[in-house]
């Protein structure tokens, strides 16, 4: 394509093009910014703009609320465990799938892939309505299993890509120069996936702090950090509280999304390519 | 490693050894023991509790009492098919294919230029600009434009600055996707679904576009296509894959979702807003349960159409 960059035509294209990639991605990324500057407005009744005026009040404000400091607690403890969950289970799967062809294996990644390809109000509706047929009541634990039933697959096709990579000979080689299954696992397996796990564990628990589809359905009296939001987008009360604590989900998302990034850059299947 | 090895190597084989050498020699007993915790876990929780849904659906609600009635009948698909609940169907779907057609607009240009024009620096950052939002945080993007469309936000005042307002009301005034506000009208909604589900899009046609060998293309103007005549007849064909693998995201997170027409748009409901209030306020479980297997179906259809159209290798 480059090679061709002489022809004037071609450059015309690619011109028409940028403009449509730039503008797209504005329209990708605009929107963010507003999220910051109302958190500074000083008018907490409407989102008036341009804002009247910029104060640092509000951060004080939402330092002070309990309610948001529970929240937080609450949504870094499910995601932690849901993601320890599916790191375990999606390494597993992986693990399975990579290394040998058997009956139903096609059938494996539809099973897994299926909590996020199907709408999030039917899983967690099919959670909800479960529970309660088995009698569980509402609690941190049903949070945590929602979570990790559609973190799994994160990690798995994080593991799965690099599984596939990492070569058979190696393993054999281990076990050759006398290592047992666990030993070659932790000394040859392990240090091979470590970063693709790592990625994909990143990714899962930025996917489960701000779930809040299944979250609704599948919480009882809990607050998670996104329940909590979602409360105050229907009822608002100061409404740049909303807008620091947005500011702090972004900024606890956004840092493992990037980690899960550059630690898989340099290989063939960049973590996030999928969601 | 070498040391850890000498260490835990022991005379005489440990039971550990033992364990590892019996799975060694039989792999299928070792698939077992790697499949067995995830496949319990989404086989008995997740498949389970589908079924289960699935077979509520085929319950009904008793009209007097409220109870649930525990006998299989199609009394709540009958009631799924009445003329208000086709309604939110319809809508939905309608919703959900311009969406689609939306997304792939803004999206194929996007793509077309990570994967034709951008290199080294440029694609990156073009490839982290369009994951992030993809990964970021749903409930944060879909409020940034509740501050953004509200009727005191920043599209009411850039109309105001070049003395637009009259244009804004004047679409505003249009039947069924206007409204009082854009925060409450077709219009707002539709953009923010496009904004949430756009990097689903991008991505799937960047990857097919990324397939294309540039030999096709060398061929195609040696033979004497213009650009215009090759984009039309080779990169667009083979790009269609990537689109239509694009389009099952967008158009099956739209089906979906409840959050967003609930923060954004018009009192209307969507298939998700019906679901959620059955089986919370009303308490009908069998009628929430039938909703729900809409969008399944649908995507069903949708998915087996795809699969038809290749889209499932541009994946």
């Amino acid at each position: 394509m480059r090679s061709n960059k002489k022809q004037g035509t071609r450059d015309a294209g690619a011109s028409w093009f940028k403009v449509g990639a730039v503008l797209g991605l504005l329209f990708l990324h605009i929107p963010m910014a507003f999220i910051i500057l109302y958190a500074f407005t000083t008018e907490d009744k409407s989102y008036e703009f341009p804002p009247p005026g910029l104060t640092l009040k509000w951060f004080a404000v939402a330092w002070e609320r309990q309610a948001i400091w529970d929240a937080m607690l609450l949504s870094v403890k499910v995601a932690s465990i849901a993601s320890l969950t599916a790191m375990i289970l999606g390494t597993l799967a992986a693990a399975a799938v990579s290394r040998s062809r058997f009956f139903g294996r096609e059938s494996i990644s539809l099973l897994l892939i299926l909590p996020i390809a199907l709408p999030g109000v039917v899983t967690g509706i099919a959670l909800r309505s479960a529970f309660n047929i088995v009698d569980i009541p509402f609690s941190f634990w049903t949070i945590v299993i929602g979570h990790a039933t559609f973190c799994v697959v994160v990690v798995y096709n994080n593991a799965l890509a690099r599984f596939r990579r990492t070569g058979a000979s190696q393993i054999e080689a281990s076990m050759d120069l006398g290592a047992d299954g666990f030993q070659t696992f932790r000394h040859v397996i392990l240090p091979n996936i470590a970063t693709a796990l790592l990625a994909g564990g990143m990714l899962a628990f930025a996917l489960s702090f701000d779930e809040v589809i299944v979250t609704t359905f599948t919480a009882g009296q809990q607050t998670t950090l996104p329940i909590w939001m979602l409360s105050e987008l229907v009822r608002p009360r100061q409404r740049p509280v909303t807008n620091v604590v947005a500011v702090v989900v972004i900024a606890v998302t956004f840092i493992p999304i990037l980690m899960a990034y550059y630690l898989t850059r340099n290989t063939d299947t960049v973590a996030g390519g999928g969601k | 490693m070498s040391e850890a090895l000498a260490t835990t190597v022991t005379p005489g084989p440990s039971l550990t050894r033992r364990l590892s050498g019996f799975l060694y020699s039989h792999p299928h007993l070792l698939l077992s023991v790697l499949l067995l915790p995830p496949l319990l876990w989404l086989g008995i929780i997740y498949v389970g509790s589908l079924l289960a849904l699935l077979a509520q659906s085929f319950f009904s609600i008793d009209e007097f009492s409220g109870m649930i009635v525990h006998e299989f009948t199609f009394n709540t698909y009958r009631q799924l098919f009445s003329p208000a609940n086709m309604d939110i169907v319809v809508r939905t779907a309608s919703m959900a294919a311009t969406v689609t057609i939306g997304a792939a607009l803004i999206g194929f240009p996007i793509a077309y230029y990570m994967a034709r024009y951008a290199t080294g620096k440029t694609k990156a950052f073009m490839y982290l600009a369009v994951m992030l939002p993809l990964w970021s945080s749903y409930l944060v993007r879909v409020y940034a434009w509740k501050l953004i469309l509200s009727k005191e936000g920043i599209i009411g005042w850039a109309f105001e600055q070049v003395g637009a307002s009259w244009l804004l009301e004047m679409i505003l005034a249009l039947p069924v996707i206007g409204g009082a506000s854009l925060s409450v009208s077709y219009i707002g909604m539709f953009l923010v679904f496009l904004y949430i589900w756009l990097p689903f899009m991008i991505l799937p046609i960047q990857a097919a576009l990324e397939r294309v060998p540039p030999s096709l293309l060398d061929a195609s103007s040696d033979l004497g296509a213009r650009p215009v005549t090759t984009f039309r007849k080779v990169i667009l064909p083979l790009a269609f894959p990537g689109i239509v693998a694009g389009s099952i995201f967008t158009f099956s997170l739209t089906l979906g979702d409840y959050i967003i027409p609930g923060i954004i748009g018009s009192s209307r409901l969507f298939i998700g807003q019906a679901v959620y209030l059955h089986q919370g306020v009303a308490g009908n479980i069998p009628l929430a349960a039938a909703f729900s297997v809409v969008p399944i179906v649908i995507m069903a259809i949708y998915l087996s159409v795809a699969k038809r159209l290749g889209a499932f290798n541009a994946l």
